[in-house]
């Protein structure tokens, strides 16, 4: 069954047609991998997906609920959560309290709980407070939970981005090119963190530059060219099929 | 809150000194007294913009609306104006509106609160240098409105202003007639003091409470990264809204009680240069740290009258040649300047969580 099926979305911007009838179909509990050459769509699909845009025309369902992608804030509480490609963390803030601004969504306790302390907002801050750690313990930076998200390592960034993800409890987690400027034993560790994430039963899309590591890890990979689909498929096919070669190394002509 | 604990002695001493405080200074002159009285309502101006600039990083320049409204709302609801321009309100009320203070330190938050949503709405899509702007157009529209509101009907007197203000009383007793206890006189100053002090007291606490919150959490987010903070399930509009009307609520309590303290209002009190000394005091003493701007607040509120003293003797320096106000703007001035060149961060800047400069990648 597909958690997130597009149907025929196009995007324009001015004169270019960044979108043309792209369909994605994302099956629950898998790896998805979105690759493609620079100017391909990829960011645009992912910032339409995330409700960033917000599409000219096609059809957007969540585990086969239609949704439209009018707000962010809303697409988030349907349950997509995403990370950023130039790292967004809150960064005069501690680790701790990123991963608990992720929780936002999935709490309660408003003005009248937080001036009064009534037992409800005791109670929601010592869980928050358990949720925090626990996901900063599961993504490998729990030490760092007090340090301030700027000082943090441009990996231990990058993980913590994904454990604010998490936070918010996502049916599907959409990276865009979390490997970005990372060095070869960063990456073993982020493939490690990705792959348990799927173990523990989430679905992930992934927005990747490193074939290698998409190749490696995703279950199936859609490849996008000029806007349009041109391939979808598992990674051994995606690799032989000759309009992917071409759109990445040029027609032999 | 750990460190609250162990340190209560402290804050028993503290709270005990600044109880006191006017009762010493009182002697020296009342003068004095008032300018404590009214450092303080300047300390909850700061903590409410505190909460805009500071936590939710909305940069504010019209501030002084919010104490405006409050102001003129307890003016028209506690002097004889409205009842003597208004017969028909006069036959109403006898005896001309005497609002009580339970009455008014709700209605100003609330009435400020709207006021802050209303400036909020239209400028949810702004930031930075545009916000502020807007918000220091908006700070004079109030102060121009005030001015002009007496034609066709007369509201707000104009530049005349309001007075014959009532005096606060709480739980009747009169805050503007000194007080008696056998042969020892308090000052009604004093008597305004503690009122505000009091106010003060609860500001922070509610300050404090609302910083380590699931909502000071979402507005210090939007402040850090606001696309970030939507794509945390923030709805960073009405977070936003709040932020205006919780800050804007401060405002309008310290102008009630401004009202009440002068028993006069009129649109001078309330210029740009107000709103400017109020971000001042944020910036100055440590933005988004709660004991920061409070000490912000207490500097800037009392610079102006020390320099009062000092400026008299270096006018005497060169003569008298130049003049004691200016050169009182000029001092203000340079400590201004002075204090950002040498702690870009604020007087007193909160600590950082712990910097990880140390650990190895």
């Amino acid at each position: 069954m597909s958690l997130l099926q597009i149907t025929q979305v196009s995007k324009r911007f001015g004169g270019l047609q960044a979108l043309a009838d792209v369909n994605l179909s994302i099956a629950a509990g898998q790896i998805h991998g979105l690759i493609g050459p620079n100017g391909a769509g990829k960011t645009t699909l992912f910032n339409l997906i995330t409700g960033l845009y917000s599409a000219d025309s096609g059809q957007f369902a969540l585990q086969g609920q239609n949704y439209r992608p009018r707000s962010v804030h809303q697409v988030t509480m349907a349950g997509i959560a995403r990370t950023f490609q130039n790292i967004r963390l809150f960064g005069d803030m501690s680790a701790l309290d990123n991963v608990r601004v992720g929780r936002h969504s999935r709490s309660n306790a408003g003005l009248w709980d937080a001036i009064w302390r009534t037992k409800h907002f005791y109670h929601e801050e010592a869980q928050l407070r358990d949720q925090a750690h626990a996901l900063l313990d599961y993504v490998g930076i729990g030490r760092y939970a007090q340090h301030r998200a700027n000082s943090l390592s441009y990996g231990d960034q990058r993980r913590l981005e994904i454990a604010r993800a998490l936070a918010t409890e996502p049916r599907l987690l959409a990276l865009d090119e979390p490997a970005a400027g990372m060095n070869a034993s960063e990456k073993n560790v982020l493939r490690e963190l990705i792959e348990r994430i799927r173990a523990d039963g989430r679905t992930v899309l992934l927005i990747e530059h490193d074939v290698k590591l998409v190749a490696g890890i995703c279950d199936r990979i859609t490849v996008l060219d000029n806007g349009r689909v041109i391939a979808e498929d598992t990674p051994d096919q995606v690799r032989r099929d000759p309009r992917v070669i071409e759109a990445y190394l040029g027609s032999s002509a | 809150m750990q460190a609250l604990k162990h340190r209560w002695p402290l804050f028993l001493a503290l709270a005990l000194a600044l109880l006191l405080l006017p009762l010493a200074v009182q002697s020296i002159g009342a003068g004095w007294v008032r300018i404590l009285a009214l450092a303080m309502l300047y300390v909850l101006l700061a903590l409410g913009l505190n909460i805009v600039v500071g936590y939710a990083g909305l940069l504010d320049l019209g501030f002084v609306a919010f104490y405006a409204v409050g102001a003129y709302m307890y003016a028209l609801l506690a002097s004889p104006h409205l009842t003597e321009t208004f017969a028909s309100l006069g036959q109403v009320f006898p005896q001309g509106l005497h609002t009580p203070i339970w009455f008014v330190i709700p209605l100003a938050a609330g009435l400020a609160a709207v006021a802050g949503a209303l400036l909020g709405l239209p400028v949810l899509r702004l930031r930075g240098d545009y916000l502020a702007i807007v918000t220091l157009g908006f700070g004079e529209i109030i102060r121009v409105f005030m001015n002009n509101l007496e034609h066709p009907v007369n509201i707000t007197n104009g530049p005349r202003g309001l007075d014959r203000i009532d005096p606060m009383s709480v739980w009747g007793l009169s805050l503007g007639k000194p007080l008696m206890i056998g042969d020892y006189k308090i000052a009604s100053v004093t008597l305004y003091y503690w009122l505000f002090l009091g106010l003060v007291v609860l500001s922070v606490i509610v300050c404090y409470r609302l910083e380590h919150s699931r909502i000071g959490r979402a507005w210090m987010a939007i402040r850090e990264d606001e696309l970030a903070a939507k794509a945390m399930g923030i709805n960073t509009r009405n977070m936003k809204l709040l932020a205006f009307a919780m800050g804007a609520s401060f405002g309008g309590v310290a102008g009630a009680m401004f009202a009440a303290f002068q028993g006069f209002v009129s649109p001078e009190s309330f210029s740009l240069m107000e709103s400017i000394m109020i971000v001042a005091m944020v910036v100055l003493g440590g933005i988004g740290h709660l004991p920061g701007v409070i000490l912000g607040a207490l500097m800037l509120a009392a610079l102006p009258e020390v320099l009062r003293y000092i400026a008299g003797d270096i006018q005497n320096l060169t003569g008298g040649r130049i003049d004691a106000a200016i050169l009182r703007q000029l001092l203000i001035a340079l400590a201004m300047i002075g204090i950002m060149l040498l702690r870009p961060q604020g007087l007193w800047p909160s600590d950082k969580v712990k910097s990880a400069a140390g650990h190895a990648q």
